[in-house]
């Protein structure tokens, strides 16, 4: 026998004894080179398993630990074969992960600024200022939803958008370079917490909202919260081909001050319906230092909250009809057209629910009880009906309240804390548990009765997690086509997962196995993240994503997605000087820039443009400039424009920041800034604005 | 026409004989013109590839050469020889880039002409077009090491890649890259049409030399209106 043949043979024994020993632990448990159980009929372990054996009984592996194991690793150099898109919570980021390795491959800089990237250190500042308020610089987010962009249904790849809880800001980033692209600032609304929600086809990008507030960031006394405080939603209307949000074709719907909380969109069957829930239709308005119940008792008081239930492609009619108000100069769609135009309806729903989701084929929408230990699922088809049958009675402003008894389809009892629902290939549900800290797996009947076993609407098992599960993601799950396959659960707490770093803990992102169905749910990994609070993930298959490896051409400018035919190019780098403003045209390349002198005079405004003449992949290179707060990521073929004044003088040494090639550190150039006085002292000085050249 | 233009023409083919025995005056015609088609087509193919591997460029880095140009990673190849001083690839064999259409279009043209030529000259007209893919190697190894010995002395690198004569085909490590030279479709192309007009060559000779030692013997010159004796001819 070969040397080959006799490793193969070692390797195929000790595969077969992992995963005999997987369901038969105490066989796992034997000698050092026993033998395979005999119904595998493998021939004897060879040193390979023997090595295997040892590992695993000197780490104390069980055999679930050595099957997971071999699930989720990775070999060096083989790919994930999904993308976990998870917000970055506080972090204002967006966190690229690969499933089922659960490697961070990317962090996405959105809400702050970011220095690896260059974003808010020269690039990307213009972005990021249209997020502020007026005389308020915001440089953080609280990131909740990321939302995938789709076509019928299903994640197309070619944009993600991500919402900002903390202060109603919604960002659109562009898949094809994994860079935020545009920051809108809700100018109607100052917080929210439903966004980001996409439209089956794009269409819009649903931003619900959350703490009733006066409408346009005014001022009213919280006595006067019935009347003056309002709810909202907004509808961002996206538009592809220019990769951007149209604000002026964008409206709001005005609401009542209900709290409303997580929204959702309706596909397929319920495709030009939106889906929000409410928690605090009791109108609590807090003051617990008067007195008055704490917004945690008074928002909990009455048995049932609403379900709110939007006719969108009604709304956009209207809106587009100009039956709108303005606030600061913002369409909104004022609660009383919303109710006369049958755009808003209520459902009542358990008391202060969490999640909304819609099932696959748009059918169900699944309305997680929070405080209630059921998930209460409703028919769009029933509600269609309700609202034709006008079966229902209005609440105080008016707003059409369906019977629940019409418009319910089923009730299951899960556990506590019911969150939020994801779906998968085989007819299940999935909801977290937050009191119970577990995901529970449940059945869907109807259409979907056909795809399991088990009875409809029933619980199947519910799998421990580690620790208070928030959010939770299916591959693909929120989509009309779920792949099943894993679930992540996004855990608030870790306490005893990780290596504590000091009383903050990590983040807890738990990767599942549910590919197998019935009671059989598998946990895989722990991911800790150490950088914000994930909030909500998409998983989204690979090879859907078409990610450019260089820029397409040289000069391409990311903010335009296209190529800047003012860039500077290869051969023609410059110094321009017009009056007291210097333009540097300047290329990078392995392992210089040219020119590797720039000097002006103190005071000057200098206009500093870079082109990465660089084709190759990976070939970043970085422009790190001291003393003036600037660094820039050129990517391959990137150009990249940054502005200043030289308020100081002195010489200061730029170089690049990435480690490019093994002339990095020779990859530098100086920036001499001439003091004033000097400048002065030259009759030539670049006081005279016409003089320069 | 003259004596001396005939003689190089060479006699043409009695219709009878050519009907008696078509094939093997068609024959050398057809591998002539077949070698010529294949040189012609092998232009617009790549002669000659290098594939350069080293541990961060996991795809290699490719260049291939045409006869009138060169493709693939040319920039980044570009970029990482002016660590080791070494010129722009671009240019190496201008000359020969700028002319290469030209040569090819004479050389077919000459392969073609040979076709009508009855005569040992038809050898002589097709042997620039046989010889032509082992120009283009010798012509491609003097490029390779005029550019791999003469280095910038002055090279960021120069302390560690001394001067190399990379082979024109074959393997070869320099820095910490494997280079692998191998020839292109259009090497091997011009190569089979080489070996054809090696073969028509051979077809040409059988048709022809009889024909030719024929007409020589019928127009060779009186010497005072006598002929010279002919040589005798051996069954």
């Amino acid at each position: 026998m070969s040397a080959w043949n006799r490793a193969m043979t070692a390797m195929l024994a000790a595969a077969g004894l992992l995963l005999a020993g997987c369901d038969r632990e105490p066989e796992f448990e034997e000698e050092e080179g026993a033998p395979a159980p005999k119904a595998t009929q493998a021939p004897p372990a060879g040193p390979a398993g023997s090595v295997a054996d040892r590992i695993a009984r000197e780490r104390s592996l069980t055999p679930d630990d050595v099957v997971a194991a071999l699930k989720t690793y990775m070999p060096s150099g083989r790919l994930d074969e999904y993308v976990l898109f998870a917000s970055g919570g506080h972090s204002g980021q967006v966190f690229a992960i690969g499933v089922p390795s659960m490697r961070l491959l990317r962090t996405i800089a959105v809400f702050t600024p970011e220095p690896w990237q260059g974003y808010g250190y020269g690039t990307g500042e213009n972005i990021l200022k249209d997020g502020d308020v007026p005389g308020v610089a915001i440089r953080w987010a609280d990131t909740h939803h990321p939302g995938l962009s789709e076509t019928n249904g299903e994640y197309d790849g070619q944009f993600l958008f991500i919402g900002d809880k903390a202060n109603s800001r919604v960002a659109v980033i562009d898949l094809r370079d994994f860079e935020t692209k545009q920051i809108v600032k809700n100018p109607v609304a100052i917080n929210d917490h439903g966004g980001c929600f996409v439209t089956p086809n794009t269409e819009y990008v649903v931003e619900g909202g959350q703490y009733g507030h006066p409408l346009g960031w005014a001022y009213a006394p919280i006595e006067e919260y019935q009347k003056q405080y309002r709810g909202l939603v907004t509808f961002w209307k996206f538009d592809r081909s220019k990769g951007r949000i149209d604000v002026s074709q964008s409206f709001c719907i005005e609401l009542p001050p209900y709290w409303q909380d997580l929204f959702d969109s309706g596909k397929l069957e319920s495709d030009g319906w939106v889906f929000g829930n409410s928690i605090n239709t009791e109108l609590a308005t807090g003051g617990v230092e008067k007195g008055q119940r704490p917004f945690e008792a008074g928002v909990s008081q009455r048995d049932n909250d609403y379900l709110h239930i939007f006719n969108w492609k009604k709304a956009e009619e209207v809106f587009k009809a100009g039956k709108v108000e303005k606030i600061k100069g913002f369409p909104v769609i004022a609660l009383k057209t919303a109710i006369d135009e049958q755009i808003l309806f209520f459902a009542p729903e358990p008391k202060s629910p969490h999640g909304v989701d819609v099932a696959p084929k748009g059918d169900f929408i699944v309305v997680a009880g929070k405080l209630d230990p059921h998930v209460s699922i409703y028919s769009i088809a029933r509600i269609k009906k309700a609202i034709a049958d006008k079966n229902w009675t209005p609440d105080p402003y008016g707003v059409p309240v369906l019977n629940y008894d019409a418009v319910k389809e089923a009730q299951v009892e899960l556990g506590l804390g019911p969150l939020h629902t994801q779906f998968d290939d085989k007819g299940y549900a999935y909801t977290s548990l937050f009191l119970d800290s577990a995901v529970a797996r449940w059945t869907l009947g109807g259409p979907y009765q056909s795809l399991h076993s088990d009875p409809a609407w029933t619980l199947v098992k519910k799998l421990a997690v580690h620790y208070n599960v928030g959010h939770i993601s299916t591959a693909e799950g929120d989509s009309a086509s779920p792949d099943g396959k894993y679930l992540i659960s996004l855990n608030k707490w870790s306490i005893d997962r990780f290596l504590h770093p000091g009383p903050l803990y990590p983040q807890n992102l738990q990767l599942i196995d549910i590919s197998q169905g019935g009671d059989k749910m598998q946990m895989l990994y722990d991911m800790p993240i150490g950088s914000g609070e994930p909030h909500y993930g998409q998983i989204i298959k690979a090879d859907k994503l078409k990610p450019w490896s260089v820029y397409p051409e040289i000069g391409w400018d990311p903010h335009k997605q296209a190529v800047d035919a003012t860039a500077p190019k290869a051969g023609q780098e410059k110094i321009v000087r017009d009056g007291k403003t210097v333009t540097v045209y300047m290329t990078a390349s392995r392992s210089h820039f040219t020119p590797e002198h720039v000097q002006v005079r103190q005071g000057d405004h200098v206009v500093w443009r870079i082109t990465s003449i660089e084709r190759t992949e990976d070939a970043t290179h970085g422009f790190s400039l001291p003393g003036y707060n600037v660094n820039l990521s050129l990517e391959p073929g990137e150009t990249v424009t940054f502005e200043f004044d030289a308020v100081n003088d002195g010489v200061y040494t730029w170089y690049c920041s990435e480690f490019c090639s093994a002339l990095h550190l020779e990859m530098m150039g100086y920036f001499l800034v001439e003091p004033s006085k000097a400048a002065a002292a030259e009759p030539a000085a670049g006081a005279d604005s016409s003089g320069a050249k | 026409m003259t004596e001396a233009i005939k003689k190089v023409v060479g006699p043409r083919v009695p219709a009878g004989e050519f009907r008696a025995r078509r094939a093997r005056y068609v024959l050398p015609s057809l591998l002539l013109g077949a070698a010529a088609v294949l040189l012609a087509g092998s232009f617009f193919l790549p002669y000659w590839k290098m594939t350069l591997h080293a541990p961060q460029y996991p795809k290699g880095l490719h260049v291939q050469a045409y006869l009138n140009r060169l493709e693939g990673d040319v920039g980044e190849i570009d970029g990482l020889n002016h660590y080791i001083g070494m010129r722009k690839l671009d240019e190496a064999a201008q000359l020969e880039r700028q002319t290469s259409a030209m040569l090819v279009v004479v050389l077919v043209l000459l392969v073609l002409g040979a076709i009508f030529i009855h005569s040992p000259w038809a050898a002589l007209l097709s042997a620039p077009a046989l010889l032509f893919p082992a120009g283009f190697l010798l012509d491609l190894q003097l490029w390779l090491a005029r550019f791999g010995t003469n280095l910038d002395p002055h090279a960021a690198l120069s302390s560690s890649i001394k001067p190399f004569v990379p082979p024109v085909l074959g393997e070869d490590v320099i820095g910490q890259f494997r280079t692998v030279a191998e020839p292109g479709a259009g090497l091997l192309v011009a190569t089979a049409a080489s070996f054809i007009v090696l073969t028509a060559l051979w077809f040409h000779r059988r048709a022809y030399k009889p024909l030719f030692d024929r007409f020589r013997r019928r127009s060779a010159p009186t010497i005072l209106g006598v002929r010279p004796p002919q040589q005798v001819q051996h069954a």
